[in-house]
């Protein structure tokens, strides 16, 4: 080995089958574009999280300390794990670590981690609580959203002018749409145990579900954004299969947020298309998309414009979106040999012998 | 030549650990690390020998610190500021008095705190009054003594109305108000509702008496407020309260009072983020609550009317990380669900807030071993006395210390003398000395307050029963 | 005094267990696997080959600084620990 690679750390590696974290695919994005140009490292959260277990994306893998232990343990990990590997450009592709991530962003960087992040005012103006004065300031149409403490406001919640059915979300993960006062009480407990309180109930709108996946530079442009349409999903509502689309006026809902925020780094823009073909803002990601192979798909790998980005490189020209490109997401069994669980578990990490 | 000794290894408990889905990650574990020694310099272990365990500890470098940076983030932003000790946050002398060197008044909520207030050399005039229930001889004495005093209800404004009259006095006052912020539960059992218009009506009402007059208003919109919108809108919605009722009423607002409910750094159960992530500075309430008056009050600036003066009662934020509970370890057990169990010889006879709190536990020295998921019991026999519920730690052994923070808000006023005495609390000063502030409880403190009647004086009067 | 006598598992079921230097542990008849620390692990290799208590005893205290009762107690908690995974 003569010159050193370039080596890109990924979180997100929980690529569980019913609801894949977006780690691998960015790594698949990346492996796509570079081959064994760059090295890849694998970062998760459980000993278990599949990605950490294929080879040919993962050039090594470490366990990193929860979020819930503070930014100081993370920070502490990270710094261990650098010293190992000489990381590059850590791209963080999970909400709930994403605002520890952004306010480590300059520590990171004294280690020598590039990151291509929003930063905490721009993270903090998307979150899902706040998004109807965002989309106000960038004049989208959105549904009403309200943060609960309790479960009390289903009982009313009718005659205080929101009818069933509404949608019931978690600050980081997980929506569902309840018809009645007793499904919205269950989904308020559920989504409450497992991503904490507040629990936001939003207004149900009526449409389809479409997804913009792309990348804010930092400046207030948009680049290389690409659209999406599930085509069917899995009984818990994610993604089975998803077809490419384009469409002017999405776009524009995308580049009128990344204007107003002045964006940078990867988002995920989802909205409702109503009967009348107008867009309703529902929420804004600020990662990577656990679809985001599709970007390789139609021919705008978005992991590597944003690694492209984040070294400081010219950003490489866009190909025309492909519409009608579609996915399939499917199951797929790996032999683990016994040692690497092992080694992950006693020791949190793998780093296997250099690839020859 | 001598022979060479064996060295023996050090021992530690043996643990087996079954690996768990959902908890495969030995870094998602608290560091072994992670232990701390001492406080502002001063080593706990020996304050733990020489004034028993468990311990409180108090911080006043840490405490006046906090002190000053809140003065600093508001008194920056806005042109007079005032804090009130939330008295009941904690009533500690030590406690109290530190803040009123700081400058910070009084802020009361009963004739008990009124009275350890005035005790402790706060004059009534220092006193903020609060609460939903003032005794009439209290209330008499705090309008004499000219104390600010917040009516909670329309039944006060009679009383007030009376006592003041008694006093041949007029009696400025305040009123406390309960609206909705969009951002946080109405609190509408305290104070006069806003929407309903009752806020108004006391306002007349008090316009109308020729004993009361209307100086100030005084909300609270919740407790460990983590949206900085939600004190936005209520200095907005109180400062358009203001123009509207001294448009109405012909009354002049002093003093705009927003109560207290800052965050402290502490983790509340049920939320998935750690408090640093979660919990505003002071600098980002102040930014917060500043900028929303300064843009309420714009027109009012401009007709040359002076600004009301800002009010805060910061308790929680001021006093939380100013003290340390620590406790030791008086047994251990594994359970039967596998999970392992600390008894420690402090509960929530003394950590009222582990209900609400995850609080953070550190060992007072590095521990040996695997963390492990443990449960961490108190000493009473209720189910319930639980200090955490799930913590990753290393094996404990009888007599390990462990820090429990922060602990400063709360404990030392809702303690409960539950079978067992409270322990005693020191304090590091700025000197780095050791300060008792309150000693260990013995039985005879709590004796004295029972009186047995001469026919129970014997417990065994016909002799020792089988 | 009578001898206190553990009840440990039943020694096949102990013996069947790859225990490695890392203090990883697969059960093959289970598949369930464990971390076990140093200490934990050296009671297991000596049970392994015997279940004599005063033998185990000896032996950890040839080795680790410690004294009989603590050994004594740690000893009766391992054992009902291990009940619970191994049978």
């Amino acid at each position: 080995m003569t010159d050193k690679l370039l080596t890109v750390a990924i979180t997100g590696m929980n690529a569980l089958p019913d609801n894949p974290g977006p780690g691998l695919a960015v790594a698949r994005c990346l492996r796509e574009a570079y081959g064994d140009g760059i090295r890849i490292v694998g970062l998760g959260y459980d000993a278990l999280d599949p990605g950490l277990y294929l080879g040919e994306y993962c050039d090594s893998v470490y366990l990193l300390s929860y979020p819930l232990n503070g930014s100081e343990l993370l920070l502490e990990r990270l710094a261990e794990i650098q010293a190992l590997e000489k990381i590059d450009l850590l791209i963080p592709c999970l909400d709930a670590e994403l605002p520890l991530m952004v306010a480590l962003a300059e520590k990171l960087a004294e280690l020598g981690i590039k990151t291509f992040m929003p930063n905490a005012d721009q993270f903090e103006r998307r979150a899902k609580s706040r998004l109807a004065e965002l989309a106000e300031a960038s004049g989208i149409a959105h549904p009403e959203l309200k943060a609960l403490a309790n479960p009390h406001f289903f009982r009313e919640c009718e005659k205080e002018g929101w009818p069933y059915p509404l949608v019931v979300k978690g600050v980081f993960y997980d929506a569902k749409i309840v018809a009645n006062p007793e499904q919205a009480a269950a989904a308020f407990h559920s989504i409450a145990s497992e991503w904490g309180l507040p629990v936001l109930v939003q207004r149900f709108v009526a449409g389809e579900e479409y997804n913009l996946a792309g990348i804010g530079d930092g400046q207030g442009v948009l680049l290389g954004e690409v659209m999406m349409k599930k085509r069917a999903v899995t009984s818990k509502g994610k993604a089975w299969a998803g077809v490419a689309t384009a469409d002017g006026q999405l776009a524009e809902v995308a580049r009128k947020l990344v204007a107003e925020l002045k964006w940078k780094g990867p988002l995920e823009v989802e909205v409702m298309r109503d009967a009348k073909g107008d867009y309703q803002l529902i929420e804004i990601n600020p990662r990577f998309p656990a679809w985001i192979y599709l970007s390789h798909g139609v021919g705008r790998n978005l992991p590597a414009l944003l690694l492209e980005l984040a070294m400081g490189r010219p950003a490489p020209a866009m190909a025309a979106p492909r519409p009608g490109t579609m996915f399939i997401r499917h199951a797929l069994e790996t032999i683990v040999p016994l040692s690497l669980f092992e080694n992950l578990m006693m020791q949190g990490q793998c780093i296997p012998e250099a690839k020859g | 030549m001598n022979a060479p000794v064996k060295i023996l290894k050090p021992w530690v408990k043996p643990t087996l650990s079954p690996h768990r889905v959902g908890v495969m990650n030995k870094f998602g574990a608290v560091r072994q690390h992670n232990h701390q020694a001492d406080l502002d310099g001063v080593a706990i272990e020996p304050l733990l020998e020489q004034y028993g365990s468990p311990l409180f500890i108090l911080s006043e470098k840490t405490l006046r610190d906090n002190a000053r940076r809140l003065q600093r983030a508001f008194a920056t932003r806005w042109p007079k500021v005032r804090h009130g000790w939330s008295y009941k946050t904690n009533y500690l002398n030590a406690v109290c008095s530190i803040l009123h060197q700081e400058g910070s008044w009084a802020e009361v909520v009963s004739d008990f705190e009124y009275h350890k207030a005035r005790a402790l050399g706060v004059p009534g005039s220092r006193i903020i009054f609060n609460g939903p229930w003032k005794p009439s001889a209290i209330l008499e004495q705090a309008a004499h003594e000219g104390a600010q005093i917040h009516i909670d209800h329309l039944d006060e404004i009679y009383a007030l109305e009376q006592v003041a009259k008694s006093l041949n006095k007029k009696v400025a006052v305040g009123i406390r108000l309960n609206f909705d912020t969009g951002y946080t539960e109405s609190w509408s059992r305290f104070g006069f509702n806003l929407e309903s218009g009752a806020a108004m009506d006391a306002a007349q009402r008090i316009a109308s008496s020729e004993w009361l007059k209307l100086t100030g208003l005084h909300s609270h919109i919740g407790t460990f407020v983590l949206d900085l919108r939600a004190y936005a809108a209520q200095a907005r919605i109180m400062a358009e309260f203001m123009d509207k009722v001294e448009a109405e009423t012909a009354c002049l607002i002093e003093y705009l009072d927003i109560g207290g409910g800052f965050a402290s750094r502490n983790a509340l159960q049920g939320v998935y983020l750690p408090p640093d992530q979660l919990v505003p500075s002071f600098d980002q309430y102040a930014e917060a609550i500043t900028g929303s008056l300064l843009e309420a009050t714009r027109t009012r600036s401009a007709a040359g009317k002076t600004l009301p003066t800002l009010i805060l009662e910061t308790g929680r934020a001021m006093v939380d990380d100013a003290e340390i509970l620590v406790t030791r370890v008086v047994g251990g057990k594994r359970l039967p669900d596998g999970r392992r169990a600390a008894i420690l010889d402090a509960g929530v006879n003394l950590l009222f807030t582990a209900f609400w709190y995850n609080h953070q536990v550190k060992p007072l020295r590095p521990l040996d071993g695997i963390p492990e998921e443990t449960v961490l019991y108190g000493p009473l026999c209720m189910n319930i006395d639980i200090v955490r519920n799930s913590v990753m730690l290393p094996p404990l052994n009888v007599g390990d210390a462990l820090m429990v923070r922060p602990a400063g808000a709360y404990n030392n006023t809702q303690w409960m003398q539950f079978i067992q005495y409270r322990p005693a609390v020191v304090m590091v000063t700025l000197e780095g000395k050791v300060e008792v502030v309150r000693v260990a409880e013995q039985l005879s403190a709590i004796n004295e307050y029972e009186r047995l009647p001469e026919s129970l004086r014997l417990p065994f009067p016909q002799g020792l029963p089988e | 005094m009578t001898r206190q006598t553990l009840d440990f598992p039943n020694v096949e079921s102990l013996k069947r267990l790859a225990i490695s230097e890392s203090g990883f542990i697969f059960d093959p008849v289970t598949g369930n696997s464990f971390t076990v620390n140093h200490t934990g692990r050296a009671i297991l290799q000596l049970l392994q080959k015997t279940l004599d208590m005063e033998q185990i005893t000896k032996r950890l205290q040839a080795e680790y600084a410690v004294d009989a009762p603590v050994a004594d107690r740690e000893a009766i908690e391992f054992a009902n620990q291990l009940r619970g995974c191994f049978q």
